[in-house]
């Protein structure tokens, strides 16, 4: 680098300053990379063409946050030049389009601000937001996934949401992988499962929020790139969502104290994970959940008292981001004295303050009349708050330390980044023929898919997170003394009403072609949802990819993208919030492209709502539905070690009209139990259904509506859009009324006695019994 | 509306207050929640019902149940134990349980409190966090919390907790509490025969399957199990049916129409 580019200009406070009008190319990069911002050259060189002065580490260092990855989405905004031409801003084309052109009365607030919200009843909505934090997780499991829950919730209480549910989907590398096969640098996947799965519950628990929903994962691609989201879900009147930052209101920052945590959170997201990554420790931030369970309390009296015009999380990019966002939002200015913060040790740099990501703290907006009563507040519940500034009408954000101007920046600017371009190839996946033998024995077959990691059960994870606290969980996780698990939990939030929220997931990351893959994953939370008796579904993104600047990773994220909006328009149900997580690389390669579907629907009545739980000897058994011969990437082929064949499709219009059709069947009472076919198809399904419930269940398959040619390819097959459906008994007639012309079947009857046997298309039988079923699915043996 | 008052205490990391306070309200009582560090002296004898709920008192950092358990014995106990000499009810659920235990107002003294606890709730048997539906077999019906609820019978109630293992000083103190009939509830099998340490049956490990306990004169009990979560027949959905009421409630309507009786 130049010499004299980068030089101290104070001692007390440390600060640096870098003029850039007199640096070549590589000392702008070579600057970017040893202040660790993360920009490219490009970045670089705007910020150098538009200051024509010098600018101080505290200034650089806004810009390293504002226009990383992780909060500004360039990728997702940006422009991605294709074989057949440009795609201007993922976002703008697929995600938010499908959103725009649906025009849902009942979206509330979408894409804007730190959840989506989604009308409930006439006078509250639902605010949901899913978050990733993969990398922490990597290199810190227990607080990577503690402080990844408790950001989420600090998003739920930025839009004055009372936090009522939790969810995480979890995906990991194989338990028993030897450490041979681990790449330098990366931990054991146990180790990272449990550190993940303990932090996990303790944020939750000890935040007494229950967490209804997710699901578990394992591959060994995941061994290198541990995936961790987090959800959570609040309910807020409508009258209480206030965001109206006023010039001369004050910026107060509330909660923890900051310090050396969590800085450069952002930035190191935004780039592959290295191989020395432990070095990276100091950016994964502490929790303290006992300091959020005050602040949730804290925020919701002072929206109940009407006090403050304005409220957003403190989280990546800590107070610089914080502050900007929210002036930037009422399009006003800050000046943010430092001197006012609060730290956890003496002797911070200005520019650390500034970009700390320490946790449990939350910024808000008041006219100063109101200081009085909002710190009283915080007193009573026990919180240290500090007034950061007043909001005037500059349009930028500064930022003071001893007297000193250490940050003078024009918002415009700062939230004006330069639109980054990407090169995509086109990316869909080959068709290889399937060539497996025929099965021996499908009850063999069936106990090694019920025994697969992916497949068994997660009982002994969902029982660490408390599920019942709050009192208002309807449809559980676990079903029953049994434990079987429900395709989606129902939560009665309100005391004067029967309505309920519908939370679901849906994940297929093991269908190869991108396309499909979205497509299955969007199904499977609509299919999921639909089954307990959620409709009007709200549907939220979340993409974890590998490194966008990568051609095939980011032909892949296209096709994904464009699969999204098809499929949001077909089923109706609009995007409302969402997050990507690129850069998902290690030294063990990029991460198999994963996209989360999460569904928020209503249920107007919880006490319609359906468990997967059989409920009476005699009830008849439908499959609802079409089975075609797709496997590849199904749980069968998976567990045999097999590729090819063709993969799960999705045909919007007969799924639809077919949840259309279950919902009114739903509505009616004609359904005493539901399930959806999802990994391991009917076999599984029904073996699940028997797991979880008191009865058994007996299905002829030759009654199956199939495309298929072989009996392990109907029990197996993973084609989407079906259910096996407890049909009460004295309502067959109405039921098949309902179901007129679609593809429905009679397949069995429910059993006094708990097993399940199976006729196969050649007639063959099959019958296994409870202790066969629970040894392979639960790996020990039960009651 | 009921003449009683109950008040449900919270401190920082109290997380199961509001789910109490609408049980209680749905059978008509009048129910504040109430930051400890808020009450002035005297305040308690406002109530009849003192209701110390679940969560992470203080973060539970310590061991479940003892800071705050300390800071009632410094702040309140004076208070406490004219409160429960005059036959007033308190209750304790979950980390309240744990609580009561660290203060010494469980199992007891020869007054109101011991002056150092005589039992604890130790973690799990299973070492971790148990989310599970329990059946809970009534030992006492004839507790102001359980008089509505005959010996024998068989309650269906969730717990949700990582130290729940009761155990207690000594063999003499567990022979007491069974000859003086304080266990109140034990974890037990869905025939109503007693868990005999069976897990998931006995979800913690607990000695002689102990779920609840109470003090010599019956008016202090604290349990593990949420009745709060079993109150509605819809929290309860695959139980019992989403319409009336879930097992849980029988033990607020015992407690409630005793302190109506004061």
């Amino acid at each position: 680098m130049k010499e004299g580019l980068v030089r101290s200009i104070c001692k007390d406070p440390p600060i640096l300053a870098a003029d850039l009008r007199e640096a070549a190319d590589k000392d702008l990069v070579e600057i970017s990379s040893a202040m660790g911002l993360a920009l490219s050259l490009q970045e670089m060189k705007a910020i150098q063409g538009h200051f024509g002065r010098p600018l101080t580490d505290v200034e650089l260092q806004t810009f390293g946050q504002t226009w990383s990855e992780h909060c500004i989405h360039k990728t997702f905004r940006g422009e991605i030049q294709t074989e057949g031409g440009v795609v201007n801003s993922l976002l703008k084309s697929y995600i938010a389009r499908a959103t725009m052109e649906l025009s849902k009365p009942w979206c509330f607030s979408v894409f804007e601000d730190n959840a989506g919200l989604v009308e409930f009843d006439e006078g509250h909505v639902i605010a949901a937001k899913v978050e990733t934090h993969n990398h922490p997780s990597a290199i810190e499991p227990f607080g990577g996934a503690a402080t990844g829950v408790g950001g989420v919730i600090r998003d739920i209480l930025g839009v004055w949401g009372e936090p009522i549910a939790l969810s995480d989907v979890l995906c990991f590398g194989p338990l028993d992988i030897d450490y041979s096969e681990l790449a330098p640098g990366i931990k054991h996947p146990r180790y990272i499962f449990n550190g993940v799965v303990a932090g996990v519950g303790n944020y939750g628990n000890n935040m007494g929020i229950p967490n209804v929903s997710g699901a578990v994962l394992f591959d060994r691609n995941y061994a290198g790139n541990v995936v961790v989201y987090c959800g959570c879900f609040g309910i807020l009147p409508k009258s209480g969502y206030v965001k109206d930052t006023k010039d001369g209101d004050l910026a107060i920052l509330v909660g923890g104290r900051t310090g050396r945590d969590g800085i450069h959170g952002v930035t190191f997201a935004s780039t592959d994970l290295p191989e020395e990554s432990e070095g990276l420790r100091s950016a994964v931030q502490i929790p303290n959940p006992l300091v959020e369970e005050r602040l949730r309390r804290a925020v919701i009296r002072i929206r109940d008292e009407g006090l403050a015009t304005g409220i957003t999380d403190l989280g990546g990019g800590g107070i610089s981001c914080a502050t900007g966002e929210m002036a930037n939002r009422s399009k006003l200015g800050l000046t943010v004295e430092l001197d006012a913060v609060i730290l956890k040790e003496p002797d911070l740099a200005p520019w650390e303050i500034w970009v700390s990501e320490s946790q449990e703290r939350m910024l808000l907006s008041a006219p100063e009349r109101n200081l009085g009563r909002i710190t009283e507040i915080f007193r009573e519940e026990e919180l240290e708050s500090c007034v950061l500034g007043r909001f005037n009408k500059t349009g930028r954000i500064r930022a003071c330390f001893k007297g000193a101007t250490v940050c003078d920046l024009d918002l415009d600017f700062l939230y004006n980044p330069p639109r980054t371009t990407r090169r995509a190839s086109r990316a869909s996946a080959v068709r290889k023929p399937l060539i497996l033998e025929k099965p021996k024995d499908l009850k063999v077959e069936l106990l090694r898919v019920l025994s697969d990691p992916n497949i068994r059960s997660r009982e002994e994870i969902v029982r660490t997170y408390d599920h019942e606290v709050r009192g208002v969980t309807v449809v559980k996780p676990l079903q029953g003394f049994e434990g079987g698990h429900n395709d989606a939990a129902v939560l009665k939030p309100l005391r004067g009403s029967w309505m309920g929220v519908v939370i679901s997931c849906g994940i297929t990351p093991f269908y190869p072609d991108p396309y499909w893959m979205a497509g299955c994953s969007l199904e499977e939370a609509l299919r999921n949802n639909v089954a307990v008796g959620g409709r009007r579904i709200a549907i939220l993104d979340n993409f974890v990819w590998g490194n966008p600047e990568k051609e095939d990773r980011m032909g892949s994220l296209l096709r994904a993208c464009e699969a999204c909006y098809h499929f949001a328009k077909a089923f109706e149900t609009p995007f409302i919030s969402g997050k990507d997580s690129l850069y998902n690389e290690s030294p063990m390669g990029p991460v198999r492209p994963t996209l989360l579907i999460t569904g928020v629907g209503i249920i107007p009545d919880v006490r319609r709502a359906v468990t997967m739980e059989l409920k009476r000897a005699e009830d008849p058994v439908y499959l609802i539905g079409v089975t075609k011969e797709e496997l590849c990437g199904s749980a069968y082929l998976r567990v045999k070690g097999v590729e090819g064949g063709a993969w799960p499709e999705v045909d919007a219009a007969s799924s639809k009209s077919l949840m259309d059709a279950l919902t009114k069947a739903i509505d009616a009472g004609h359904v005493a139990a539901c399930h959806d076919l999802s990994e391991g198809g009917a076999g599984v399904a029904a073996a699940e259904m028997v797991l979880g419930s008191c009865l058994g269940m007996e299905l002829d398959f030759r009654q199956m509506i199939h495309e298929t040619t072989r009996s392990d390819f109907v029990l197996f097959s993973e084609s989407q859009g079906r259910f096996l459906v407890e049909v009460r008994e004295d309502q067959e007639e109405e039921f098949k009324k309902v179901f007129k012309g679609l593809p429905a079947r009679r397949m069995g009857r429910v059993l006094g006695e708990r097993k399940l046997e199976i006729t196969d298309l050649e007639g063959g039988k099959i019958s296994v019994d409870l202790e066969e079923l629970a040894y392979a699915w639960r790996g020990i043996s039960w009651n | 509306m009921k003449r009683a008052r109950a008040c449900v205490l919270r401190v920082g990391g109290t997380n199961c207050d509001e789910e109490i306070k609408v049980a209680l309200e749905e059978l008509g009582l009048r129910t504040d929640v109430v930051h400890m560090d808020w009450l002035e002296k005297g305040d308690v004898h406002k109530y009849q019902l003192l209701v110390f709920p679940g969560g992470f008192s203080y973060g539970d950092y310590v061991r479940a149940g003892a800071v705050w358990g300390k800071r009632v014995v410094s702040k309140i106990r004076r208070d406490l134990e004219r409160f429960i000499e005059s036959g007033r009810l308190v209750m304790g659920i979950c980390n309240g349980f744990q609580v009561l235990v660290e203060s010494g107002a469980l199992p007891g003294g020869d007054g109101a409190f011991s002056e150092t606890p005589k039992a604890v709730l130790a973690n799990n048997s299973s070492a971790r966090y148990e989310c599970r539906w329990t059946y809970l077999r009534c030992e006492n019906g004839s507790t102001p919390f359980t008089s509505k609820i005959p010996v024998g019978e068989v309650l269906k109630i969730p717990v949700g907790h990582g130290e729940g293992r009761f155990i207690v000083e000594s063999e003499e103190l567990l022979r007491e509490l069974i000859k003086e009939n304080r266990v109140t509830f034990r974890y037990a099998l869905p025939s109503g025969k007693a868990a005999e340490g069976a897990y998931p049956f006995n979800p913690n490990g607990s000695e002689y399957d102990i779920a609840a306990i109470c003090n010599k004169e019956g008016n202090v009990m604290g349990m593990m199990p949420h009745p709060e979560r079993a109150f509605f027949g819809w929290q309860a959905v695959g139980y019992g049916g989403p319409e009336g009421a879930g097992d849980g409630r029988r033990i607020f309507e015992s407690i409630i129409e005793h302190i109506e009786g004061l």
